[in-house]
């Protein structure tokens, strides 16, 4: 089966790296899938969770907040300011994070808190 | 003992004390050496990525930014500043400041207003003790910066930057390079407005000799760009402080390594000097004793 390489890459760090078959991730413009031989696509990433495919029929997913997504290459690498893989949340602190954005009225770290528990949370639907 | 024994005795107390601080000093700045550079390490692949978006964005289509824009006749110029929160360091914050100090008065000359942005309590008092007006500073984080930090400082100046009345016009950066172990040089360079020509990626190569696919550009050219710049302009500043911080662990542990070494040369010297005073004083003694002898024998022949 066709397969591109990902690099998924924080600001400070190297997140997750390898192949995989197809990467859901959400932009500006709506969800976007991409699968091998996607033609070459820069676009700004929304916050949101990324859901990747990996080739051993496995699935990743990472919360990830601003950056932006290239394809060239079937290499796809993944730049985002913050991110977080799913098995690295803490759920009890992102909901701790979400009650507080709630109470506060802050819509952006409302969202945030909201991704992180939907990565964390779509992990254990998958498992 | 003799008092000037006691004085030397307790010098080098005191000194043994100093030389303790200063080498623990030393081996937690070795340490945090490579702490500091693997985190410049770990940097390197989001900056190369973001050069290269960066590029090919600039070079597929003729968009416009106002952050790439040069002002044909600017006014009004920013330094950004980036020192130490503690001092021991040796020369690292005064060859920052003295490179800032450098670079506004040739700006000064060209006619610009300049606006100082510092990063490090060591540069803050600086100019504030001078009376040097201070636009914004940030301090608490030169040794560890975190992405967070260089965030806070980027929207910032590219706010001023952007700003439609009362911004500035340029945007240049003083930090210190990290060379090598033992070289670590203070640099001036020009952030904003940004030349994407001498884009380069971390390995010093220019980002423009490499070939960009066709990339469709989602939502457009403009908005990648508008999204992009700032990021650039963030992920630069966070390597300026993380350099920095690399190059702060290093003057650091420079510093304290010669200060232990000074330390041990005077030990080692008034260990001497005490040992003299130790034998000056039991000659001293000796020659009373017989002295003291001589007289009572002479003094009890005198009486036969």
């Amino acid at each position: 089966m066709a397969e591109l390489h990902v690099e998924l890459v924080a600001a400070d760090r190297k997140v997750w790296s390898g192949a995989a078959t197809i990467v859901v991730a959400r932009t500006a413009s709506g969800d976007t899938g991409i699968m091998p031989g996607h033609t070459p696509v820069l676009s700004v990433l929304e916050t949101g969770p990324v859901t990747i495919r990996t080739v051993d029929g496995g699935t990743v997913i990472a919360a990830v907040h601003g950056g932006f997504i290239s394809f060239a290459d079937n290499k796809l690498s993944l730049l985002a300011e913050i991110a977080e893989l799913a098995d690295e949340i803490d759920v009890a602190r992102a909901e701790r994070a979400l009650e507080q954005a709630k109470s506060d009225l802050d819509a952006h770290a409302e969202r945030r808190a909201e991704v992180r528990l939907f990565a964390a949370r779509g992990l254990k639907a998958h498992a | 003992m003799g008092a000037q024994l006691r004085v030397y005795k307790r010098r080098i107390r005191s000194v043994t004390a100093t030389k303790k601080i200063t080498k623990a000093m030393e081996m937690i700045s070795a340490a945090r050496i490579g702490k500091a550079q693997r985190a410049v390490a770990a940097s390197a692949p989001y900056a190369d990525e973001l050069t290269r978006a960066v590029t090919a964005v600039a070079t597929r289509s003729n968009a416009k930014h106002p952050l790439t824009t040069e002002n044909p006749n600017a006014k009004r110029a920013a330094v950004l500043l980036i020192t130490a929160d503690r001092g021991l360091a040796g020369g690292y914050s005064s060859n920052a400041i003295k490179a800032s100090l450098t670079l506004t008065e040739r700006l000064r000359e060209e006619g610009k207003d300049v606006v100082t942005y510092i990063v490090g309590r060591k540069g803050l008092s600086y100019y504030t003790f001078r009376n040097l007006t201070v636009g914004n500073s940030w301090t608490g984080f030169s040794d560890k910066p975190t992405y967070g930090d260089a965030k806070t400082v980027g929207a910032e100046l590219i706010e001023a930057f952007t700003a439609e009345t009362g911004g500035v016009d340029e945007l240049h950066v003083v930090s210190t390079e990290f060379v090598s172990m033992l070289t670590q040089d203070a640099v001036a360079a020009r952030l904003l407005p940004l030349k994407l020509d001498e884009v380069q990626l971390s390995d010093q190569t220019p980002a423009k000799s490499e070939i960009f696919p066709l990339y469709d550009f989602e939502p457009s050219a403009e908005g990648v760009l508008d999204a992009l710049l700032p990021r650039y302009v963030e992920s630069r500043i966070y390597n300026a402080l993380l350099q920095s911080a690399a190059s702060e662990h290093a003057a650091r542990r420079r510093a304290m390594k010669s200060a232990t070494d000074n330390a041990g040369e005077l030990i080692k010297s008034l260990t001497r000097l005490a040992n003299s005073a130790r034998q000056a004083e039991i000659t001293q003694e000796i020659s009373e004793i017989v002295g003291g002898a001589n007289a009572l024998a002479d003094a009890s022949r005198g009486s036969e």
